[in-house]
């Protein structure tokens, strides 16, 4: 860690600002990137609290602004913030699942000047959407499409992949071909918390992954340009390890509903000291706290990372993977093949080529994401590495 | 896009941004930039004084010609060119309808 006044003071910006402004979600995803113990953090931020620290960190240079969540059309003044916001001299992208946009809501949010909508979509076949996310939600989020064009937003979709719904795939791409998409991001599941815990049942096999590949290849060959497909495999089957985030604190700011700011989503896994924006303002947070500073450079590195040539492209991957699987944030993410650790990630995809139960079966065992499991898991001693 | 991308630019052409960009000075890089979902571009110096004088309603022979009177003695005609086509192909602005 780096003492205060080192001349390694960071000249990095918070060039991106995600707000997950409400941890409430009427949806059950089983591959939900929120805390599994969110149910226990304390309440959720202002409006007025919002608003300032989206004043300090664009004072910081921040541009693009990220609403998402939970679900956060559940809060009643998204109206509001992203008005305000776009006053300050942000680009605000809303990160919804689409319940709760009424035409009504929509009409304020282009009145007020939001940039895009990115919408977030389970699966294709409605019986496959319904358990996926445990709600019947499918109509209505093909009617929030249909909002979405009319209001000249351009149709952005997110699918998230997984075991048990990447054999779909032919009918996502028809499904988002149908409803007019020009952005379709297909991204398996990375395995983070809910997902983590999910994680023997969503690893899709690389049978399956080269199937979905070729069909979506298939596909972007017919449509050309008219549809941009982006296809992100599961990081346990890349080569590499991902540069996190472009670094830790590079240029990623989190702040959670009940205000911690992180470097990423997934960092509050960490056992680490994140400070909260309502005991400190953006600017303490960014360059001075111990969290923001904690991976910066590569004073923190060991073995194999220290002396590799490649720590200065990948940073050594992801600390919270890295966490999650060794139980040391400072260790190389056993994605990479050089990490001591590796073998953790090859003996899930050997598994992974196994065949498992299927989804009528999984369905019983898999953990949804909802408040009772939540709390349950809030109570499980977080010192021992889950396995 | 409806358009392909690449199209000479023509000088009679009234041009705009694409309905996904915005352009904005932004102090903290000294510059214009463009937003787009998710991204920034910077466009320092004469990109920058191109850009902002992108408004849908003038024509690309009035935006040369502003740009000479902004900055006389230079013949800009082809520099100015060469950025818009490079603009349309990276698909910031587009030509209007008529
Ligand atoms: S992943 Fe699903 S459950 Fe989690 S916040 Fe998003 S929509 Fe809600
Ligand atoms: S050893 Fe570390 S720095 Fe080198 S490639 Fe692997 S993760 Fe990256």
């Amino acid at each position: 860690m780096q003492t205060a006044g080192s001349d390694n003071k960071t000249t990095s910006k918070p060039h991106w600002v995600n707000a997950e402004i409400t941890y409430q979600c009427p949806l059950h995803c089983v591959f939900c990137y929120n805390p599994v113990d969110y149910a226990k953090y304390g309440p959720e931020l202002t409006t007025d609290e919002w608003l300032r620290v989206f004043r300090e960190a664009r004072e910081l240079g921040a541009v693009q602004l990220g609403l998402s969540g939970g679900e956060p059309l559940q809060r009643k003044d998204v109206e509001v913030l992203v008005a305000e916001t776009t006053k300050m001299g942000y680009y605000v992208n809303l990160i919804t699942s689409g319940i709760g946009l009424t035409e009504k809501r929509i009409a304020a949010f282009k009145e007020g000047g939001l940039g895009q909508i990115q919408l977030s979509f389970q699966d294709s076949t409605r019986e496959m959407n319904d358990f996926l996310s445990s709600t019947r939600t499918f109509d209505l989020k093909s009617k929030v499409a249909k909002l979405i064009k009319q209001y000249e937003y351009p149709m952005v979709l997110n699918v998230v992949l997984h075991r048990l719904n990447i054999d779909h795939i032919g009918q996502i791409l028809e499904m988002a071909e149908a409803m007019g998409a020009e952005h379709v991001e297909l991204a398996n599941t990375q395995f983070y918390a809910w997902a983590f815990e999910n994680r023997k049942h969503l690893m899709p096999s690389r049978e399956q992954l080269e199937r979905a590949e070729r069909i979506t290849n298939e596909f972007r060959d017919r449509v050309g340009n008219k549809m941009k497909v982006y296809f992100v495999v599961p990081d346990y089957y890349a080569d590499r390890p991902k540069a996190c985030m472009n670094g830790w604190g590079a240029v990623f700011l989190n702040v959670t509903a009940d205000g911690m700011a992180l470097p990423c989503h997934e960092a509050r896994m960490l056992p680490l000291e994140f400070p909260n924006v309502r005991d400190h303002d953006v600017r303490w947070i960014w360059e001075e706290s111990p969290g923001f500073n904690a991976y910066r450079g590569d004073d923190w590195m060991q073995e194999p990372c220290r002396t590799c040539p490649e720590k200065t492209k990948d940073f050594g991957g992801c600390r919270c993977q890295a966490f999650m699987l060794t139980g040391d944030a400072t260790n190389a993410d056993p994605v990479c093949d050089k990490a001591p650790a590796h073998h953790l990630i090859t003996e899930q995809v050997a598994l992974a080529q196994k065949p498992q139960p299927p989804a009528s079966e999984v369905k019983q065992v898999i953990l949804f994401r909802d408040d009772k499991n939540s709390r349950k898991l809030a109570t499980r001693d977080s010192t021992t590495p889950i396995s | 896009m409806s358009e392909s991308v690449g199209d000479a630019i023509a000088e009679e052409a009234v041009i705009e941004l694409h309905k996904q960009f915005r352009l904005q000075w932004e102090q903290a890089q000294d510059c214009f930039v463009l937003l787009y979902p998710e991204g920034m571009i910077k466009l320092p110096g004469s990109s920058g004084e191109i850009m902002k004088r992108i408004d849908g309603k003038s024509r690309v022979s009035e935006i040369i010609a502003d740009l000479e009177a902004t900055f006389p003695g230079a013949d800009l005609r082809q520099d100015v060119i060469d950025f818009l086509e490079a603009a349309h192909a990276n698909g910031w602005i587009r030509q209007q309808d008529h």
